[in-house]
């Protein structure tokens, strides 16, 4: 489809009047800025960025962080298929490797040595949070990062849970898990 | 294997007695006789008609190596057989064609009756169904009734991406569990012996475990106890799953039932790049592959290769990797007298050395784990020099299924090729009378600790020139004037000898740790800038070469090697 051009009457083509209106609204903008110390800004949302801290939407894919469950265990089982979804490889996870009761709750056998997410590389699409078959790592509400060396753009596993929080989710498999084993006289 | 047989010795074949019939509609003639799991020829199962015939049938406790035990039922299938008539005559259609009866219930004729495929013999005539609704609905029934009391462990279990009830659940389970009561739970992590775990949770006794230690390793060390719902995998009271192949169990195990205590929770195996190569802990030789990941070696798993080792392979050299990731490996090349420590002023001092030595005046150690590439540059150099050559013999004790007693996993080649003596080892005494009386003033070592062979230090240090290559130090690498770090064989191509003659071929799965470079690589610009002879640079090119050269080898090629191996008169 082809839209007709407006063919300009003498008055447009002229120019000078259409800069002179938007030179007057910058101008109005500058006198109430500098008189009334009113801005678009402020009034629009109460503030500018810097100063005021987006509020983010419900559902919002912020950085990944790992959780805790209300009891205080680490969720993860270390089962790596965070590690494999991850389409640009910042996720790195050391497996604990064949020393028994080393998780955090006992029947769960094994939760992760350690955890690395590279914040560099994370381009918060949301695979891990979804593929996690434990409800262990949640994209959150952070989304200004910032470091000062490449280094400590690594989020670590300490670090991951201490941002991440306790997940208040009413499932608990493994307890759940034990507590049956328990009741039919298995030790867990 | 003592059922093994090598396809190059067998003779023509008898002509094959056959039988028609139909398998999903198409019409198929199948041989009335297969071999079973010990390569006896006997009635050919509904299983193996299908295999035959291109349709996968799924199962748990089948395993072609293995006695039929039949008890998972996986594999039911709904089949039927030509109608007989009072007569005793078949039943004919109006079209003239054979009427089918299909197997019903006894009292419930539109019910199918299905048979497990994995025992049941075919007979003429007989049709097949394995993708018919009936059979369809058997296997969602027997999966569901195994997955009844399954902990779905998934994230927690080694067996998670290679397990058959994952594979199974995805082609005929169901999304959601009808299952509502508690499930019933049995011990988990049970301590089986020193290699093994046992999650009886998962376990859904199917016995291949039980069959392979019974009726393969003749150590009846597994058995199921209780009933019922208490029904578990146990062993003998007072007796440990400790013979020197439990963990082939852990192999066949179609669930995370028996995992590895070696390999537990180290990696998940879907990481993990499976490269076909060979073990070399013996002169066997089992086909393994090597699963790896970023330049770590993981673990080994046998190969099948019915020429050498079946399915299986033994314990200590399934065990035997760690050392491939060894913190203190040779990784830089090393002078004692000049600062060249690169490969390029390395290689060029020691070409300058050996073009100056003198017939009679060098002897080489080389080693029967190092490739028959690697002896054939080595045994050029050798010829140039008429030098004395030999390698060290390793010997432990042998068992009735796999294991040699000689531990090297090259002996023959080294022995072909012309490195070592008939009696390997003879001539290192020469060797060391040589540099005692001091005709003999270079020594070359490949992969091998004279000191512990009758070449001590003290007779080390009356040497001009000692030019040692190695994979880990030790005394002889400590006193070496130039050292040149090598591969190990998951580094590198090359192919071995092993013990029946068999030529067989491995391959890379990860990169050499800092410096090293393989070892046919380097030898063989020194034997062209020793000997002027220029040969090929590859790996495919130098074993071909060698076979052409070498009459034992027939002149097989590299690509004729295949996978299996060619078997070679030795």
């Amino acid at each position: 489809m082809i839209v007709e051009r407006k063919k300009l009457n003498f008055w447009e083509r002229l120019y000078l009047p259409a800069i002179l209106g938007g030179i007057k609204v910058t101008a109005r903008h500058f006198g109430r800025t500098l008189f009334k110390g009113k801005t678009a800004g402020k009034e629009l949302s109460g503030g500018y960025y810097p100063e005021k801290k987006w509020t983010v939407a419900e559902g919002y894919r912020g950085a990944p962080y790992l959780v805790r469950d209300p009891e205080g265990n680490t969720k993860c089982v270390s089962c790596q298929l965070c590690e494999f979804v991850c389409p640009p490889k910042a996720i790195k996870i050391t497996p604990p490797g064949p020393v028994m009761s080393n998780a955090d709750r006992p029947n769960a056998e094994k939760m992760p040595k350690e955890f690395e997410i590279n914040m560099l590389r994370c381009i918060f699409c949301g695979f891990c949070q979804e593929v996690c078959p434990e409800e262990s790592i949640f994209l959150q509400k952070d989304y200004s990062l910032n470091g000062l060396s490449r280094s400590e753009m690594i989020y670590n596993k300490e670090k991951l849970l201490a941002l991440g929080g306790v997940n208040n989710s009413p499932i608990f498999k493994w307890k759940q898990k034990a507590e049956e084993a328990k009741a039919q006289g298995i030790a867990p | 294997m003592s059922n093994a047989t090598t396809t190059e010795t067998k003779p023509a074949p008898p002509p094959v007695d056959k039988m028609k019939i139909k398998i999903d509609g198409r019409e198929i003639e199948v041989p009335k006789m297969m071999p079973d799991w010990q390569g006896k020829l006997q009635p050919t199962t509904m299983l193996q008609a299908c295999a035959a015939a291109g349709h996968d049938v799924p199962h748990y406790c089948y395993h072609p190596k293995l006695p039929i035990a039949g008890n998972c039922r996986m594999c039911l299938v709904e089949f039927g057989t030509p109608a007989m008539g009072p007569d005793r005559k078949p039943v004919l259609n109006e079209d003239g064609s054979a009427k089918i009866a299909k197997s019903v219930l006894p009292y419930e004729p539109t019910s199918p009756r299905g048979a497990i495929a994995c025992a049941t013999p075919i007979s003429p005539g007989m049709e097949i169904y394995p993708n018919s609704p009936a059979t369809k609905q058997m296997r969602e029934a027997v999966l569901e009734s195994l997955l009844i009391n399954h902990p779905l462990d998934c994230p927690i279990c080694d067996q998670a991406g290679e397990c058959k009830l994952q594979e199974y659940s995805v082609d005929h389970g169901n999304a959601a569990s009808r299952f509502v009561e508690e499930k019933v739970h049995k011990p988990k992590h049970v301590d089986l012996g020193p290699r093994i775990v046992l999650d009886d949770e998962r376990c859904i006794l199917c016995s291949r475990c039980v069959r392979f230690t019974k009726d393969i390793v003749g150590d009846d060390a597994l058995g199921f106890a209780q009933r019922g719902s208490h029904n578990t995998l146990t062993n003998f009271p007072g007796k440990q799953f400790d013979n020197n192949y439990t963990l082939n169990t852990v192999d066949i195990c179609p669930v995370g039932a028996l995992t590895s205590k070696d390999f537990r929770f180290k990696m998940r195996v879907w990481f993990l790049k499976e490269t076909k190569s060979i073990c070399t802990s013996c002169a066997t030789g089992c086909n393994v592959i090597v699963g790896s990941r970023e330049g770590n070696v993981y673990r080994y798993e046998p190969r099948e290769n019915d020429a050498v080792n079946s399915c299986w392979m033994c314990d200590s050299g399934r065990l035997n990797y760690k050392w491939i990731n060894r913190e203190d490996r040779l990784t830089e090349v090393q002078h004692l007298k000049s600062k060249a420590q690169s490969w390029p002023m390395a290689l060029k001092e020691i070409s300058e050395v050996l073009r100056k030595a003198s017939s009679g005046s060098v002897a080489i150690v080389a080693s029967a784990r190092q490739t028959n590439e690697e002896l054939y540059l080595l045994k050029k150099l050798a010829t140039k020099f008429n030098a004395i050559t030999d390698s060290v013999p390793r010997h432990g004790e042998s068992d009735k299924l796999l294991l040699n007693a000689d531990r090297n996993p090259n002996s023959n080649g080294a022995k072909l090729i012309g490195i070592s003596p008939a009696q390997m080892g003879s001539n290192l005494p020469k060797i060391a009378d040589g540099i005692r009386n001091g005709t003999i003033k270079t020594l070359i070592v490949f992969g091998e600790d004279v000191t512990k062979h009758g070449i001590g230090t003290d007779l080390l240090v009356k040497l001009d020139h000692l030019i040692v290559s190695d994979i880990l130090p030790n005394k002889t690498t400590e006193s070496a004037h130039y050292l040149l770090p090598g591969c190990a064989h998951a580094e590198k191509r090359g192919s071995f000898v092993n013990a029946k003659g068999r030529v067989q071929r491995f391959l890379q799965a990860i990169q050499p740790k800092g410096d090293a470079r393989p070892e046919w690589e380097f030898l063989h610009e020194l034997v062209f800038n020793v000997t002027g002879q220029n040969g090929f640079a590859s790996i495919e090119g130098l074993f071909n070469q060698m076979a052409q050269e070498i009459p034992a080898f027939n002149g097989v090629t590299w690509a004729v090697l295949g996978d299996a191996g060619v078997t070679i008169p030795t």
